[in-house]
């Protein structure tokens, strides 16, 4: 069964797109699982560690937590842009942020997390020390972003994947 | 276009207001490409466009053509996921291009690379050639 399906959850996330794409049908339904099942098998070719989920409903808070963080940023730097950075008062800066996370699969979201959000970039990571670079558009004080980064997505990235 | 004035106002209304407000949070990024002074600055300003300008366009599309064509649609989500996952990687690569680049130059205010066992730390100089330093790949 792992063999013939090396990666259940990637596979149905594939057909899932792909009944996105096609309308949805028995042919369909079919031709898409034939797909997702080789892109699986391919995939473990590729990469064999496996990524374990521990609690998903971890991951699921987090997504609420960054879609309100993603709108609210969005209007934060929307009016520095329109006000001209608060008419000169904006200074950004880099903020260097030890991160506990040292999976892949768990980095890779963070990632997506801080260049989703406007206002924060991901500049660069030490796989050896673990230190993140951050480059902040709008910086008040560095203690809040490594707060923010720590407590508010590494936490909950800890928390699901172990 | 004559199926547009079928369209009744409770679609027609949240249809325009996504649209509005994607084009004119993309249209900010942009501005905001051409007006901020700093190359990492700048790096912040098209992600108006990537996060919620892109999610107000493709939330319109959805409601309009789910309307239009009486079944859900959800063909913008794709495009969304795809978005999310691949943006970063192009703006990290820019990012850590600027800053390579500026470590090399010796640009005032970019913090220097962490101290690694593994590669010697640089002899404080501007001038050293990186692709001397070993264990970059």
């Amino acid at each position: 069964m792992t063999r013939l399906f090396p990666h259940p959850l990637l596979s149905l996330a594939l057909v899932a797109v792909w009944l996105l794409l096609n309308s949805f049908s028995l042919g369909h339904l079919i031709l898409g699982t034939v797909v997702a099942t080789l892109a699986a098998r391919a995939f473990a070719a590729v990469e064999p560690e496996r990524v374990k989920l521990r609690r998903p409903m971890a991951l699921v808070k987090l997504f609420f937590i960054v879609g309100a963080d993603i709108i609210r940023s969005n209007i934060a730097v929307a009016v520095l842009i329109l006000t001209r950075g608060r008419h000169g008062l904006r200074h950004s800066a880099f903020v260097e942020i030890p991160l506990r996370l040292r999976h892949p699969a768990p980095l890779s979201l963070l990632a997506m997390i801080v260049t989703a959000t406007p206002g924060t970039a991901w500049v660069d990571y030490d796989e050896e020390t673990g230190i993140l670079l951050l480059h902040v558009f709008d910086m008040v004080d560095t203690a809040d972003w490594k707060t923010l980064i720590r407590d508010r997505y590494e936490e909950l990235l800890l928390e699901s994947f172990p | 276009m004559s199926w547009m004035e079928t369209l009744p106002a409770w679609v027609a209304i949240p249809v325009a207001l996504f649209l509005m407000l994607g084009a004119t949070l993309t249209l900010l990024g942009t501005v905001g490409l051409v007006q901020l002074k700093s190359f990492y600055d700048r790096l912040h300003a098209p992600t108006l466009g990537t996060s919620w300008g892109a999610a107000g366009i493709l939330l319109a599309s959805m409601l309009l053509v789910s309307w239009t064509e009486g079944r859900a649609v959800l063909h913008e989500l794709v495009i969304g996921i795809f978005l999310m996952i691949t943006t970063p990687v192009t703006l990290m690569f820019l990012g850590r291009a600027a800053l390579h680049r500026d470590r090399i130059e010796g640009t005032p205010g970019i913090p220097g690379a962490v101290e690694r066992s593994d590669i010697p730390a640089p002899p404080g100089d501007a001038l050293a050639d990186p692709a001397d330093a070993p264990g970059e790949s």
